[in-house]
């Protein structure tokens, strides 16, 4: 059967590279001998955000892949970097940088920022940061077993899981007085206490997600069809997992204990001994497939539970924020100097921001940020190899991308698009970094 | 029975499944959207739905093959409508009984399909092409358990020197569970599993929706497909659904309660008639709407994998039962 693919001379769509299978092809396959391309993005249905995925199949089978984003890239961190922004503004694009994350990013920001300008942070604003922290990936899991059970076409899963996710948002609401961009922490403390008041809302809502989480394992991990869809698909060996420096679920779900809330404790997290969770804490073998990671989040779910649990029960008392007024505080960091980094476990994996300010500058003078994505979108080159198409989306959403988040800029020149090859990124990165440290 | 009778009653039938075949799309929706703790959209929604796709403009890709590509929906309709005249409707037999039997309304049920997937091939997109694949692995894979079924009720049947055997109205009127030993109703139980299993294949719904499979190849065979085109093969899956649901109604549960009501003439019809929409219906939402809302999609490779080996063995198995069950009641 020779397929009608028209696009294969696209100019427009890249030529993939087909990569060598390593198994023999028997039956049907070897019939279909031909390979074509097919594209996956920027607009597609399994895609919730633009990147573009080119794959070149034989039948069913997936033999090579090709990644390219640079479709929404916002340039947020140039924003941040322009002159006559102050940091306040800045503190809110970085709320902006992911929605799902809206208050990962402002932890990693602010405790950069902290760090340049030796700002501490009053033991209470710590605690009340990890619980919008711990309730965010709460949040931010179920939506993303709901968005999972949808790639695979299990809807009602979808709709169930969303309807439980309410809780926590409302929660969240109830804390901070948003479902989403909960604008809690600030420079040196954090904007709103939680008050004695609030507290039976969080730990009813402790309750409701302890009561249900037997169930929620029950339906995604020992329903026959979700099983069929996930186990031994979207593989990510151990070691493919270190070579290509994964974070968050996407590594521990292949059996690394890598979560930076456990190797580099920062705010409260010492207090409460944070162990990364793979699938051994489920009594399974990591084998790193998209079941796995089904198993790590919805596990985490639990330990974010404990988490805010010891949090509430051992909250101490104080000042939220050492600056209670806003001039004092823009007053205080227009003379700071100096840089920091800042981290933060998201539910995504570990985001970093990095921050340099100068004195008499009310802006940043440089602002780096990387996000989870950014490091595990390489795993998807492993992840595809030699799987079907019925399984990209899946797989995609496996290592649950916040695309936009981590978009890089694309150049392209005269309609066509520059590739720079490593040696000219190392130059310029040279050149960068000389020109900083004059 | 006159020609215009005849044609009369056709229009009828061909109206009257078409409307039955968007309403029972509608409770689906609804059903489908109650069990998943939503409220669902409006009964009227795939009337609205096939209304707006009616008004909207119908592309044609450059790329496509265009006399293929804008045949296949009306060969998918007109197919699907036809089975409609061979399908006993209630208490009427069917209104071109003697001009076909069970077999051609397998073939009008298989030819939407073929439809569609020369459709998708002629689309020109490699989501099409991929939809168009796995619509003929599917067709390959649920037609065997469906043939299986229909042979074995129908070799009973003859057994029984009911004859011609194979057509749908006789198969209707004289149903099978009153006649065989326990062994045989064994048997038939086990058959109208494996057609219950077909069910949804047939009508590519989850877990077998992959030729359309939205979140992985964004619609599939019909991904080029839009206006007057997509509607046609929108009104042709709602037809399919009847028609699918009216053949397990006729094979297995053809009976009226107008008799045992005590009723005659015209309301005995009338109730008759109702009865067989409900029963339409209750195999609809128990085949196709509950499943579709219980389970996630499969891969190609596991229902091809799935019908050759498991629904195929169980078929077999049922028209075994049959079979020793004749030769020990005799």
């Amino acid at each position: 059967m020779s397929a009608r693919n028209p696009k294969d001379n696209d100019p427009v769509l890249p030529a993939v590279e087909e990569r060598v299978v390593e198994r023999e092809l028997v039956g049907a396959e070897a019939a279909l001998g031909e390979t074509f391309a097919v594209p996956i993005g920027p607009i597609h249905p399994a895609l919730k955000e633009p990147i573009r995925l080119t794959f070149r199949v034989r039948g069913e089978r997936i033999v090579g892949v090709d990644i390219r984003t640079g479709f929404a890239h916002r340039g947020i961190e140039f924003m941040g970097m322009r002159q006559g922004r102050n940091l306040i503004q800045i503190l809110y694009l970085a709320e902006r940088i992911c929605g799902i994350c809206s208050v990962s990013h402002p932890i990693a920001f602010t405790q950069a920022v902290e760090r340049a300008a030796g700002i501490e942070v009053p033991p209470r604003a710590q605690y009340i940061r990890v619980i919008i922290s711990e309730l965010e990936r709460i949040h931010s899991h179920l939506l993303w077993a709901g968005v999972a059970a949808h790639e695979l076409g299990f809807d009602t899963l979808l709709h169930l899981t969303w309807r439980v996710r309410e809780k926590v948002l409302d929660v969240l609401e109830e804390l901070s007085g948003n479902r989403i961009d909960y604008a809690i922490p600030i420079f040196g403390g954090v904007r709103r206490d939680i008050a004695p008041e609030q507290y039976p809302k969080v730990w009813e809502a402790i309750r409701y997600y302890r009561g249900l989480l037997e169930q929620l394992l029950d339906a995604f991990l020992r329903d026959p069809t979700v099983e069929a869809r996930t186990r031994g698909v979207g593989v990510l060996e151990p070691k493919e997992a270190e070579e290509l420096c994964a974070v968050g679920p996407t590594a521990r779900a292949s059996g690394l204990r890598k979560d930076v809330r456990q190797d580099r404790p920062y705010l409260a997290y010492p207090d409460f001994q944070v162990r990364a969770i793979t699938p051994e804490d489920y009594g399974l073998t990591p084998v790193g497939d998209v079941y796995d990671k089904i198993v790590v989040r919805l596990l985490e779910v639990e330990q974010s539970l404990n988490i805010i649990e010891q949090a509430l029960e051992n909250m101490p008392e104080g000042e939220i924020t050492s600056f209670p007024k806003i001039p004092a505080l823009l007053a205080y960091l227009k003379k700071a100097e100096g840089e920091g980094l800042g981290w933060h476990e998201a539910p995504r994996g570990e985001v970093i921001h990095y921050v340099r300010l100068a004195a008499g500058e009310e802006s940043l003078l440089v602002w780096k940020v990387k996000a989870p994505t950014y490091s595990n979108l390489l795993s998807w080159y492993p992840m595809f190899e030699d799987q079907e198409i019925a399984d990209i989306p899946i797989i995609a959403a496996s290592i649950d991308p916040c695309i936009c988040c981590m978009d890089r800029v694309y150049l392209v020149r005269g309609g066509k698009e520059e590739v720079w090859p490593k040696e000219k990124l190392l130059k310029l990165s040279w050149e960068k970094t000389r020109r900083m440290q004059r | 029975m006159s020609g215009w009778a005849i044609l009369g009653q056709a229009v009828l039938a061909l109206v009257g499944g078409g409307i039955v075949g968007l309403l029972y799309r509608g409770l689906d929706r609804k059903i489908a959207a109650r069990m998943q703790a939503r409220l669902g959209p409006p009964l009227r929604q795939p009337f609205l739905d096939l209304g707006k796709l009616l008004a909207k403009e119908t592309v044609i890709p450059k790329t496509a093959v265009a006399w293929v590509f804008s045949a296949m929906p009306f060969v998918a309709a007109i197919a699907s409508f036809t089975a409609l005249l061979y399908l006993p409707w209630g208490p009427f037999g069917p209104i071109l009984e003697g001009h076909g039997d069970a077999l051609l309304v397998l073939y009008l049920l298989a030819v939407p399909a073929l439809a569609m997937a020369l459709g998708g091939f002629a689309s020109g997109s490699p989501l099409g092409v991929v939809g168009a694949q796995r619509e003929l692995v599917m067709l390959v894979s649920y037609e065997f358990p469906l043939a299986v079924v229909l042979v074995a009720l129908a070799w009973r049947l003859s057994t029984l020197g009911i004859a011609p055997a194979f057509s749908l109205g006789q198969m209707a009127r004289y149903p099978l569970w009153g006649v065989v030993g326990p062994l045989g109703l064994i048997g038939l139980v086990v058959l109208l599993v494996s057609l219950l299993v077909v069910t949804p294949a047939e009508l590519a719904k989850i877990p077998f929706d992959i030729p359309e499979a939205e979140t992985e190849i964004a619609g599939g065979l019909f991904v080029e497909y839009s206006g007057t085109y997509l509607a046609l093969f929108y009104l042709a899956d709602a037809v399919r659904t009847v028609v699918m649901a009216g053949l397990v109604v006729a094979l297995f549960v053809p009976y009226g309660i107008a008799q045992p009501l005590g009723l005659a003439g015209a309301a005995a019809q009338a109730v008759d008639l109702l009865f067989w929409l409900a029963k339409v219906f209750g195999v609809m939402a128990a085949a196709v709407t509950t499943v579709r809302v219980g389970m996630a999609r499969l891969k190609v490779d596991q229902i091809a994998r799935g019908f050759w080996w498991r629904v195929t063995a169980v078929a077999l198995s049922g028209l075994l039962l049959l079979a020793l069950d004749k030769v020990v009641s005799g």
